[in-house]
């Protein structure tokens, strides 16, 4: 036998069996199709206000309310959601003769403007209309996506990975780009600028620049091209290409996705059941608008950066292990659906073992080479410790540095950096700088230390990446079998009944429900119709 | 204090007399300090560091760690002696004061008293959607060991989860008849934390008559265990709060109520 193993070359670390990773991707696959024909067969407002998002259609009226809301309010109350609003919309601006998309917003919100749903030649010239319109909006995110990659050829890209990634949260954008621009001077590859508090759960994209927020700035396409200059600037002066990195999550994912893409932003965060899961939104407005969200973000050459990290916020990291493989499995299920590569995978997972357990650290190693054997293409965002930092700086320092090093034997291409003052204050200057040692020590002393270590085939370390990949394999059948009463959509039924992350959040119910139209026969989407290459 | 951290080891030996931080010898008075200034690092730099621990009482003062940071900033660490002395005797706590009970006990003690599941709805108001804290008093789970309180057979735990409205919490708490209502706290920009709870407490004082209102309990790792009365609920919980810390609170309140 051990003739035989030496013979052929291992698969990854721990030499997983190919049969049980298909096996796992199967059922992945299973438990994710029906999730994406409800997708398909819905729109939602988010949607909708994408669309027009990428039409031109931006700024907001005197009381902030962006015009793309206004406009789709107005359209949804004469004549219905489910057809799509760009063959009303564009009806009615061939009809204004000459008036642009902001002045129809206008008038449909003074009321002088009646929608309908145009038939024959006017159909036929208002999908003309806008699909041009449309078709220009996405040129513009190629032509972003084109930017990129000169600015990375001529400028540099990131010397090394992991990425090191740094998180301002200030507040006021114009207190982030100076800290955002010291982060990455110090070495940060990679900023995310942290959304206030609560934004997920507005139905409507904040217009402008802005400086009041809850431990974290607005998400605005403003704030996102201030940003992204500021870098730029730093990156010319640095030499290399720093990322920025913000959210695609709650109830705008399609439209932030959509502004991400038009303002080059680099890499977003977009987890298929977050939403669901720790905002209370509704299931299928979440699966409607991610799926359109990463269609966006596939377009743009975005990396996505996924969530599992949280469900170890809340439940147990041993026990739950396999919970973030089954989410890792499905958030790769639901990208590539839509569209996304390999290479913008940024799936995610955390150091968030309690460190009082024995062999903590080995259990770490096990989870987080798991990731990297069964994702070997995929970046994978590696998060650090936070709950069970407990104020003590200095052993959350050492915390930090075995996370660090976890990192550095998996080869994550995302690397969090942890901070010792989680959960005492917003990081200070002086800890982010000691972060960073923290990590260079790591990296610059075990950085190849994976050329040299493979776990004992039959270790506690491959034993306990097999225990975890089989226990994904049970939940997802589980998961598979459930849909065989209800639905068909057993997915559907397992977040009903509290599969993940212990919180039970029916179909019916959650936030933002009142935004999702079934598609009628008739419904029509010119931004969908070419994202998807029809 | 707003600008550095101070760590210090205290002696409890002296009967409760007044003590001074101790490093190594009884007495010897030596704390750690470290901080930033907005300056390059030269000599005058770690002068200034120096002055600012002499301010702050510490003498002499020693950097032992000088590190500039970008182009203005320098961090030290600063170890020294200070002459204070501390008397524990002066200090202000709130202490325990009702007894802790095993799961087993606090069940007993609702059956005789109550003789019906005491009712608890819980959750996170305002924006803030960390669980994290209300998860591991609430769910069966626990924290530190201990089961939370969906454990105990004799309390009936209704968790509403993140971001729930006041309004919400309110309707929750009459509709399941709650005789007390947990919520959590943890994030603290602009003090939100203390602004939630205000309006919280205020809420449940306009929905109900005094005697009706069910127990407000709130708990966050940033509360002043003493502004209970400020905040206008009957007790704050803070940083290492276990499940079996608010029962048995939970239980004294209410067999005292029963009792009164």
């Amino acid at each position: 036998m051990a003739t035989t193993t030496r013979a052929r070359r291992p698969r990854g670390k721990l030499d997983l069996d190919p049969a049980t990773v298909r096996r796992a991707r199967s059922l992945a696959r299973k438990v994710g199709r029906p999730i994406v024909r409800i997708a398909q067969q819905h729109t939602t407002v988010s949607v909708e206000r994408a669309t027009l998002r990428l039409a031109g259609l931006a700024g907001a009226d005197a009381e902030g309310t962006p015009w793309v809301n206004r406009l789709v309010d107005v359209v949804r109350a004469d004549v219905g959601l489910e057809h799509g609003v760009a063959l009303p919309v564009w009806d009615a601006l061939r009809r204004a003769e000459g008036g642009d998309l902001r002045e129809v917003a206008a008038k449909a919100s003074a009321g002088s403007v009646r929608f309908r749903l145009p038939e024959g030649q006017d159909a036929k010239r208002a999908r003309t209309a806008a699909g041009r319109a449309v078709g220009s909006g996405i040129k513009r995110i190629d032509a972003r996506r084109t930017e990129r990659e000169r600015l990375i050829r001529r400028i540099g890209d990131a010397p090394s990975k992991p990425w090191i990634y740094l998180i301002v949260a200030t507040g006021d954008i114009y207190e982030d780009i100076p800290q955002a621009q010291a982060a990455a001077r110090e070495g940060a590859d990679i900023i995310a600028v942290i959304r206030s508090t609560g934004q997920s759960l507005l139905d409507f994209v904040p217009e402008g620049a802005t400086r009041e927020g809850f431990a974290g700035t607005y998400a605005t396409q403003e704030n996102f091209r201030l940003m992204r200059a500021a870098l730029d600037e730093t990156s010319k002066e640095l030499g290399r290409y720093v990322r920025l990195t913000n959210y695609a999550s709650g109830l705008c994912m399609p439209e932030i996705a959509t502004l991400a893409g038009l303002e080059r932003l680099d890499m977003m965060l977009n987890d298929s059941m977050y939403g669901i899961l720790f905002r209370d939104i509704n299931p299928i407005r979440t699966f409607v608008d991610q799926r359109f969200s990463r269609q966006v973000h596939a377009r743009a050459g975005i990396i996505i950066n996924t969530g599992e990290d949280n469900y170890l916020t809340t439940a147990d990291a041993v026990d739950a292990a396999h919970t973030v493989t089954t989410s890792q499995l499905l958030n790769e299920y639901f990208a590539k659906e839509a569209g996304l590569e390999d290479w913008q995978l940024g799936l995610g997972h955390a150091f968030e073992i309690d460190p009082d357990i024995p062999d903590s650290f080995r259990l770490e190693l096990a989870h987080a080479m798991l990731a990297r054997d069964l994702f070997p293409d995929a970046p994978l965002k590696w998060m650090p410790p936070t709950r069970h930092m407990t104020g003590d700086v200095f052993r959350g320092y050492l915390l930090d540095g075995f996370f660090n090093l976890v990192g550095a034997l998996t080869g994550q291409g995302i690397l969090l950096v942890g901070m010792m003052t989680e959960a005492v204050v917003t990081p200070w200057l002086s800890d982010r700088d000691l972060a960073l040692q923290n990590v260079r020590y790591v990296m610059n002393a075990a950085g190849n230390l994976h050329e040299d270590f493979r776990p004992e085939p039959d270790g506690f370390i491959a034993d306990r990446a097999r225990q975890v990949l089989g226990e994904t394999i049970d939940l997802l059948d589980k998961i598979a079998d459930e849909g065989s009463a209800g639905s068909g959509a057993p997915l559907l039924e397992a977040i009903a009944d509290g599969t993940f992350g212990l919180m039970k959040r029916p179909a019916d119910k959650g936030k933002g429900l009142e935004g999702v139209a079934e598609k009628a026969r008739d419904y029509w989407n010119p931004a969908t119709e070419i994202l998807q290459g029809e | 204090m707003a600008m550095g951290t101070v760590v210090s080891t205290g002696s409890t030996g002296g009967a409760g007399g007044p003590i001074r931080p101790y490093g190594d010898t009884t007495g010897d008075g030596m704390v750690q300090l470290s901080f930033t200034l907005p300056i390059k690092h030269s000599k005058i730099a770690e002068g200034a560091a120096v002055q600012l621990a002499n301010k702050m009482g510490m003498d002499p003062a020693l950097v032992v760690h000088a590190k500039q940071m970008g182009e203005d900033y320098t961090f030290f660490v600063v170890y020294g002696r200070v002459n204070h002395l501390v008397d524990p005797r002066a200090v202000e706590v709130v202490e325990r004061d009702y007894p802790l009970l095993s799961p087993q006990e606090a069940n007993a003690a609702i059956k005789r008293t109550l003789r019906r599941r005491l009712v608890v709805v819980g959750g996170c108001i305002g924006t803030d959607a960390h669980t994290v804290g209300i998860d591991a008093i609430l769910n069966i789970k626990g924290f530190a060991g201990e089961k939370g309180l969906e454990y105990y057979r004799e309390l009936k735990v209704v968790n509403l989860g993140a971001q729930v409205s006041v309004p919400e919490l309110v309707e929750a708490a009459q509709h399941e008849k709650a005789d007390a209502v947990l919520v959590s706290q943890v994030v603290t920009q602009r003090d939100a934390h203390l602004l939630n709870t205000r309006e919280m407490s205020a809420a449940f004082r306009e929905s109900y008559p005094p005697h009706k209102r069910p127990l407000l309990i709130v708990g966050g790792p940033r509360f002043d265990e003493t502004m209970a009365g400020d905040l206008g609920v009957d007790r704050v919980f803070t940083r290492g709060t276990t499940p079996g810390d608010v029962a048995s609170y939970l239980v004294h309140r209410m067999t005292e109520r029963k009792a009164g």
